[in-house]
């Protein structure tokens, strides 16, 4: 009909709605009768569409530009991020870093640990001090004291089980014994039982739970004196390997046990005591560990359980220095060590016949 | 400043309202109530102010093409429209960067996939024409746009152009369109 420019001007015009009643039905007929027209009509129309989009989009990232560069980002950057305090901030910023070194610091502290081998130990089943406890006889005691009270019924005097036993000896003359703190520790009273099975009165006059030592006094009216006693302490350290026995109580008899010296340091080397390889049994605590010479060089008081023939003694010059410890004015009589040593030239059954009687067996109720 | 808490429903209306109706003033309310919240988004998951002026920006573009297509639907605050296209526009950029990252929501969310998805077609046209006028030169540029984007009549261009009769503008202007639509589609 026209030419494609007519057409297009035509077309422009249609969309706009700028011609007449008239022209707008011819054209639309025209379309309507014409395919091609048709399409180069709407191809037209999304042309012109996609050109007014672009306007429009440039128009509106240009008002919003406009509005950005008017608006006070410092405002809505205080506004929207709440500023928080300095420590705060820090924390945010090295949040991660501390983490990190937290971790790696934990990680480190646990590796080495169980590296060397700290886990492995289970300190509480290794170490028992050696108190005898008497309440797993005490059923037997008690049957005893039922078979007692039967026969003789009218007898007053039955004797309440101890608690624990342990072993003690002379420390001077007038009537001091050394024990161990441990087996003491909790007593109401304390008896003293001694090889011919006479029992006294005790009173605990000292203690130094460091050590692990207490001294008790027989404070008993029948009890008179001990006597010139045979051994003395050793004053210096004692040696490795050296033959050394003690004689205690793990049971109602005084029980001879004989070893060695094996170091000179005691449980997870406490430097305090000897280790000493001795077969030693619950009620042995407190028992003197002598040399050949009948020298005491220290004073048992506990074992590893899970090794064999590890006991542990404390050394005789710590026994020594608690002793020196002792505040005088607390004493009745003061105590006197022994400074003479009778047994240095006996065979041990010779010294062990002297020594028994010094030795006493310590109940606890 | 506005109170971005204390905006309702209602104040989403009125703002797509503005919008449909080409409210002068409608885009400055918008972007003072929106763009707070968007700015915390960004600049809370690695970007600056200009990430998030640029976040926004495209968010409202999308926005407001919706509106203007006629198929946005109030379903859900205005707020967590533009807050679901600018963290999904964001997380994108992110990725571009070789930033694979995770942003924590404090905000509701909304599937905004296609509206981007749409948005992205759009854009593309957007490009090819701002770079088909580009190459058109003057003064085809202009007659263009005069005519189609500023509304000036034939006669006006004639007299703008020096040309002797509007024919030979109209004939001017129907060669320069000739053109574009080659540089267009070409």
């Amino acid at each position: 009909m026209k030419s494609e420019r007519d057409f297009l001007d035509q077309a422009e015009a249609y969309i706009k709605g700028e011609l007449n009643e008239q022209e707008a039905s011819l054209f639309k007929d025209y379309l309507a009768s014409d395919r091609h027209a048709r399409e180069d009509f709407i191809a037209h129309q999304q042309f012109i569409e996609n050109i007014k989009r672009y306007g429009e989009r440039v128009a509106l990232k240009e008002e919003l530009n406009n509005i950005h560069a008017n608006l006070d980002v410092e405002e809505v950057l205080a506004y929207a991020m709440p500023k928080k305090p300095l420590i705060m901030r820090l924390w945010d910023k090295y949040k991660i870093n501390s983490l990190v070194a937290a971790s790696v610091a934990l990680l480190a502290v646990f590796s080495t640990l169980w590296l060397t081998g700290f886990y492995s130990k289970d300190d509480t089943s290794r170490y028992i001090a050696l108190r005898r406890d008497m309440n797993n006889i005490r059923q037997n005691v008690k049957a005893q004291n039922a078979l007692i009270k039967d026969i003789n019924k009218n007898k007053a005097g039955i004797t309440t089980p101890s608690h624990y036993g342990a072993t003690g000896f002379a420390l001077s003359s007038n009537g001091y014994i050394m024990t161990t703190y441990h087996v003491i520790k909790d007593a109401d009273s304390v008896y003293l039982q001694n090889n011919a099975g006479i029992s006294y009165k005790g009173k605990v006059i000292y203690t130094d739970p460091t050590y692990d030592i207490a001294v008790l006094s027989i404070v008993d009216e029948n009890f008179k004196d001990f006597g010139n006693l045979p051994y003395t302490f050793k004053q210096n350290a004692a040696d490795i390997g050296e033959d050394v026995y003690t004689i205690g109580f793990p049971r109602e008899e005084a029980v001879y046990g004989r070893g060695y010296l094996s170091s000179n340091t005691g449980y997870s080397g406490d430097t305090v005591a000897y280790q000493v390889s001795i077969p030693v049994n619950p009620g042995n605590s407190g028992g003197p560990v002598l040399d050949n010479r009948g020298n005491i060089i220290g004073v048992i008081n506990s074992k590893q359980t899970e090794t064999d023939g590890a006991a542990f003694a404390i050394k005789s010059n710590y026994v020594l220095k608690a002793l020196a410890d002792i505040p005088e004015d607390s004493l009745d009589k003061k105590i006197v060590i022994n400074k003479k040593n009778t047994l240095a030239n006996l065979s041990r059954t010779e010294q062990i016949k002297r020594v028994q009687d010094y030795i006493y067996m310590v109940k606890v109720y | 400043m506005s109170k971005e808490k204390k905006y309702t429903l209602s104040e989403d209306e009125e703002l797509i309202f503005g919008i449909q109706n080409g409210d002068a003033k409608i885009m400055e309310s918008l972007y003072r109530i929106h763009f707070p919240v968007i700015m915390r988004l960004i600049v809370n998951n690695g970007g600056d102010v200009d990430d998030a002026k640029d976040i926004f920006q495209e968010a409202v573009i999308i926005l407001y093409d919706k509106i203007k297509e006629g198929s946005f639907e109030l379903n859900s605050k205005l707020k967590t429209y533009l807050y679901s296209v600018s963290r999904n526009l964001w997380l994108k950029r992110l990725t571009k960067k070789g930033i694979y990252t995770n942003i924590e929501d404090f905000e509701d969310r909304l599937p905004v996939e296609e509206d981007i998805e749409s948005h992205k077609e759009r854009d593309r046209q957007f490009m090819l024409m701002e770079d088909a006028l580009m190459r058109l030169g003057e003064p085809c540029q202009t007659i263009i746009k005069d005519f189609y984007l500023r509304n000036l009549s034939m006669h006006d261009i004639c007299e703008k152009f020096g040309y002797t009769n509007t024919d030979n503008a109209k004939n001017q202007k129907y060669k320069c369109l000739q053109r574009l639509k080659k540089l267009f589609f070409g």
